[in-house]
C-alpha cells in the first residue's frame, strides 16, 4: 500500500529547509540572479547547516545521519521553493559526495570524503553534459581510454556547476567497458575552463564550460576501481534529485499566482473569480500533487536497492520528463496570470519560467 | 512512512479481480456492447467479492454511532481496497463494472446513512441513486423533485434521467426536496422500492459507450412511500445536511478515477502489443532526438498511468487513513478522468485501422472510458471543486 506520512526526520528536514529557504534563498534569489553570482557568505550559511556533512559516515568525519533519497527529495524541493539556482548551489557537494558514498571503492571514501566534513564550504562537481542538441547521457562522447596505469580523457563537458571554484570533479566519460565516472583533481594537466556559461536562466549557478585534452587520470581515480560504477543508478539519482526541485519550483510558482490573482482586481472582482485563471491554478495543483508523488515513489524505489533495480529506470526516466513537461507549463501559467506585469523582472515569475525551461534538457546538477 | 511497497493483501486482491475480469468480462464485452438493453447474467460470481470488499456497498457505522476519525499512517482500509478493485475492474469492462448490484452510488448512500432499521430492510437489496433531472446536473442543489409529507407518507413527484441501474435495480435512492423555499438544506433522499404505484421505468438511454449498462429515465408521480424511508435524518437543517450526502463523493471520487485508470491501462497494453508486434518496443533510455513519434506518445501515456495511479491511491490512504480529503479526491477523479481518457483516445489514433476497428475492443474502451470524465461531477465540475479549496473561496466567490 502507498502511504504518504512524512517521518519524524523527514519532518525535521522539511521544516528547516523551508526555512532555510524562506530566510536566505528568496529574499536574495533575484538579486543573485541579476548579478550572476552568489555572496560568499550564502554558502558558508548553507555549509552550517550541514547538508554534505550529515550525509557522511563517521567514520570519515561525517555526522552520519541517516542517509536517503527519499530524505534528499524532501530537502531539495524545500530548497528549491525558495531558489533553483541557489539550492543547486547549496546542494552541489552532493553531486560529487553521493557518488562517492554510494559507488566509490573504500580508498576513494577514505581520500575524499574527510575534504567535505570540515568548516568551510568545499565545492565536488559532477560534469556530465555535452553541450549538443540533445545530450544522451547513454551515448557520452567524452571518452576515457586506458594506457596502462591511467586514462586519457578527451572531450568537453558543458554546464558543470561552479566548476571555477570546485575542489574535486566527478567526470562522466565512455570507456570500452561502458560509461564510467573519474575523479579529476582541478588542478590536473589537461583539464581547463574553456568559459562561464550564459543560458537563458540558472544564472545565479556559476555554470562552465570544460575541456579535456590528453587529460591523464590515474586508474585508482576510476570511481569503483575495478569493478566500476551502476551508471543507469547514478543518473536515476539525478533524475529523481532534478524531479524533486522541479516540484519546488512549480510550487513557488503556484502559491505566488494564486495570492497574486487574488489580489488582482479586474473588471471589479479579483481575477481569481474567472474560471479561466482558476483552472489554470487548478491545473496547477494537480500536476504539482501527482509530481511529487511520482517523484517520492522514485525516489523509494532508488532506497529499496537491488531489489527495485530494474525498475529504477523506468520510474525515474518518466517521472523526470513528465515532471519537467509539467513544470515548465505551470511556470508558463504563471507569466499568464501575472500578465504584462510576469514579463517584469521585478515578480520572481519570470525567473521561474526562464529557469524551468531547463529541466526538460538537464542531466546532472542534482543527486539524491 | 512513505512507501509505496504493494502489500499481499492488495496483490491477491489485484490477482484475484484481474482474473475475474479477463475470464468472465473480456469474453462477454463486445456482446453487452452490441446488446445494450440485455442484462448480464455471467456476473453472479462478482456478488461474493462485492460483499466482501465493500465496493460502494457495505456498512460504515451503525446508525448513532459517532464515527471516531482516528488519525493513522498505514491503515489498508477499505478506500485503499477498493481502489484496487476498481482499477482491475476498469481494465476488465466499464460498463459491466456498472451492472454489478451493488457496485453504485444508490447502495454506497444507504451504507453510509441509513438507519439500522433501513439498513436491515434495503442493505442488501440492489440499489440505484436518482440525482439528475432534465433540468439539473451538475447543479444538484436544483433537484425539482418533490417529496410532500402526507400523514405517515411521503408523495413523490418528478422525472429522473441518467440514472444507471435504473431498469434493473431493486429499489431507487431518489434525491428530493421537502422545501424548494429552502434550497440545498431541503433536499434528502428516499428509498423507493421497485413495484411501487407511481414509480415508472421510463426510456432506457442509447448510449455512445458503458452500453452493458443500462441507464434509465425514471418517474414519479404521486408516489407514495413509507415516511421511514426518508434516508436517514427527516429534519431540515441549515447546514450539514446536504454537504453530508456530498461527502460521499470523497469516496467514491477516487474510485471513479481508478476505474478510468484500468481502461485506460487496457488499452495502453493492447497498443504496446500491437506496436512490439511490429517491432516497435518502448525505452526508457532514449534522449528526444533519437525517440520515435509514437515512442514519445506511449511514454506519455506510461507516465500519465503512473500518475493516475500514484493520486488515486494518496486519497484513498488519507481517507483510511482519517485524514480529510476532499481536495485529493477531486483530484484524483479529474486527473484520472482527463488523462484516462486522454490516453484511450489516442491509443485508437495511434493504431490507425485497427484502433477503429470493432474486430477488437480497444475502440470500445475510448468509448466506455469518456463517462468516467462525466458523471459524479464532470471534470469541469471538479476543476471549481479544486480551485475553491485552493483559493479558499466559496461558490459565491468562484461560480
Amino acid at each position: 500500500m502507498s502511504t504518504f506520512s512524512l517521518d519524524e526526520d523527514q519532518r525535521q528536514i522539511k521544516e528547516s529547509m523551508e526555512s532555510f529557504a524562506a530566510d536566505e534563498l528568496r529574499p536574495i534569489s533575484r538579486d543573485c540572479d541579476e548579478k550572476f553570482s552568489i555572496p560568499p557568505e550564502f554558502l558558508e550559511k548553507t555549509w552550517g547547516l550541514g547538508l554534505t556533512a550529515n550525509i557522511i559516515p563517521e567514520t570519515y568525519g561525517g555526522y552520519g545521519f541517516n542517509r536517503s533519497c527519499l530524505n534528499n527529495v524532501i530537502m531539495a524541493e524545500a530548497l528549491a521553493y525558495g531558489d533553483l539556482s541557489l539550492s543547486l548551489a547549496a546542494m552541489a557537494p552532493n553531486l560529487f559526495v553521493l557518488p562517492l558514498l554510494e559507488m566509490g571503492t573504500d580508498a576513494q571514501k577514505q581520500k575524499y570524503l574527510p575534504t567535505f566534513c570540515g568548516d568551510k564550504y568545499k565545492v565536488g562537481t559532477l560534469a556530465i553534459m555535452e553541450h549538443s542538441i540533445s545530450f544522451d547521457p547513454f551515448d557520452v562522447k567524452t571518452k576515457a581510454v586506458l594506457n596502462k596505469d591511467h586514462y586519457v580523457i578527451n572531450g568537453e563537458k558543458c554546464l558543470v556547476p561552479m566548476a571555477d571554484t570546485a575542489e574535486y570533479f566527478l567526470v562522466i566519460a565512455s570507456t570500452d567497458k561502458g560509461t564510467n565516472a573519474f575523479i579529476v583533481d582541478k588542478n590536473t594537466a589537461g583539464m581547463s575552463l574553456v568559459e562561464k556559461e550564459k543560458n537563458m536562466g540558472l544564472n545565479a549557478l556559476p555554470l562552465h564550460m570544460i575541456a579535456f585534452k590528453d587529460c591523464k587520470v590515474p586508474v585508482e581515480n576510476r570511481l569503483g576501481g575495478d569493478k566500476g560504477i551502476d551508471y543507469t543508478r547514478l543518473l536515476c539519482l539525478s533524475r529523481i534529485g532534478l524531479s524533486a526541485t522541479m516540484v519546488g519550483v512549480s510550487q513557488a510558482v503556484l502559491d505566488y499566482s494564486i495570492k497574486y490573482a487574488k489580489e488582482r482586481v479586474a473588471f471589479g472582482h479579483p481575477i481569481a473569480t474567472r474560471q479561466s485563471i482558476a483552472f489554470m491554478l487548478a491545473d496547477a495543483a494537480i500536476e504539482i500533487e501527482g509530481i511529487r508523488s511520482m517523484t517520492w515513489k522514485a525516489a523509494w524505489t532508488a532506497d529499496q536497492g537491488e531489489a527495485m533495480k530494474n525498475e529504477l529506470l523506468r520510474i525515474s526516466y518518466l517521472t523526470k520528463t513528465y515532471a519537467a513537461e509539467q513544470a515548465f507549463k505551470i511556470s508558463d501559467y504563471g507569466v499568464s496570470i501575472l500578465g504584462g506585469h510576469g514579463l517584469i523582472r521585478e515578480h520572481n515569475i519570470e525567473l521561474w519560467f526562464r529557469n524551468a525551461r531547463a529541466f526538460s534538457m538537464l542531466e546532472g546538477l542534482a543527486m539524491a | 512512512m512513505i512507501s509505496f511497497k504493494v502489500s499481499d493483501m492488495e496483490k491477491q486482491v489485484a490477482d484475484l479481480i484481474h482474473g475475474m475480469a479477463n475470464d468472465i468480462m473480456r469474453p462477454i464485452a463486445r456482446y453487452y456492447d452490441e446488446h445494450e438493453h440485455q442484462k448480464p447474467t455471467e456476473l453472479e460470481p462478482f456478488r461474493v467479492i462485492m460483499q466482501a470488499g465493500g465496493m460502494g456497498s457495505g456498512r460504515k457505522k451503525k446508525s448513532g454511532e459517532k464515527k471516531e476519525i482516528k488519525v493513522t499512517d498505514d491503515k489498508i482500509g477499505a478506500n485503499v481496497m477498493a481502489t484496487v478493485g476498481a482499477e482491475e475492474l476498469g481494465w476488465g469492462d466499464v460498463g459491466l463494472m456498472l451492472a454489478l448490484p451493488g457496485s453504485g452510488l444508490g447502495n454506497a448512500a444507504i451504507g453510509a446513512v441509513a438507519t439500522d432499521e433501513q439498513y436491515e430492510r434495503f442493505g442488501q437489496k440492489y440499489a440505484a441513486m436518482a440525482i439528475t433531472e432534465p433540468g439539473c446536473g451538475s447543479d444538484a442543489s436544483a433537484v425539482s423533485t418533490t417529496a410532500v409529507l402526507d400523514g405517515d407518507e411521503y408523495i413523490l413527484n418528478g422525472e429522473k434521467i441518467f440514472v444507471t441501474d435504473g431498469d434493473r435495480c431493486e429499489v431507487v435512492v431518489v434525491w428530493a426536496t421537502l422545501d424548494k423555499s429552502k434550497g440545498r438544506a431541503a433536499i434528502k433522499s428516499f428509498i423507493v422500492e421497485k413495484g411501487t404505484p407511481g414509480l415508472t421505468v421510463g426510456k432506457l438511454e442509447h448510449k455512445c459507450g458503458i452500453r452493458a449498462s443500462d441507464t434509465a429515465v425514471l418517474i414519479l408521480q404521486d408516489c407514495r412511500i413509507p415516511k421511514t424511508n426518508i434516508l436517514g435524518d427527516p429534519e431540515i437543517k441549515p447546514e450539514g445536511g446536504f454537504k453530508g450526502v456530498m461527502a460521499t463523493f470523497d469516496a467514491s471520487r477516487p474510485l471513479v478515477g481508478a476505474l478510468a485508470l484500468g481502461c485506460a491501462r487496457a488499452a495502453y497494453e493492447f497498443t504496446k502489443e500491437a506496436l512490439a508486434k511490429e517491432g516497435i518496443e518502448i525505452r526508457y533510455d532514449k534522449p528526444l532526438t533519437k525517440l520515435s513519434a509514437i515512442e514519445k506518445d506511449m511514454l506519455w501515456m506510461e507516465a500519465q498511468l503512473e500518475m493516475i495511479r500514484v493520486i488515486t491511491q494518496k486519497a484513498a490512504w488519507m481517507a483510511d487513513n482519517g485524514r480529510p480529503n476532499n481536495l485529493e479526491a477531486s483530484m484524483a477523479k479529474a486527473k484520472g478522468g482527463k488523462a484516462g481518457n486522454l490516453i484511450c483516445q489516442k491509443c485508437v489514433e495511434l493504431l490507425g485501422p485497427i484502433g477503429y476497428s470493432q474486430k477488437y475492443l480497444l475502440e470500445k474502451w475510448m468509448r466506455d472510458n469518456k463517462v468516467n470524465d462525466i458523471y459524479e461531477g464532470t471534470q469541469q465540475i471538479q476543476m471549481l471543486v479544486i480551485a475553491r479549496r485552493i483559493l479558499d473561496y466559496g461558490r459565491d466567490m468562484l461560480a
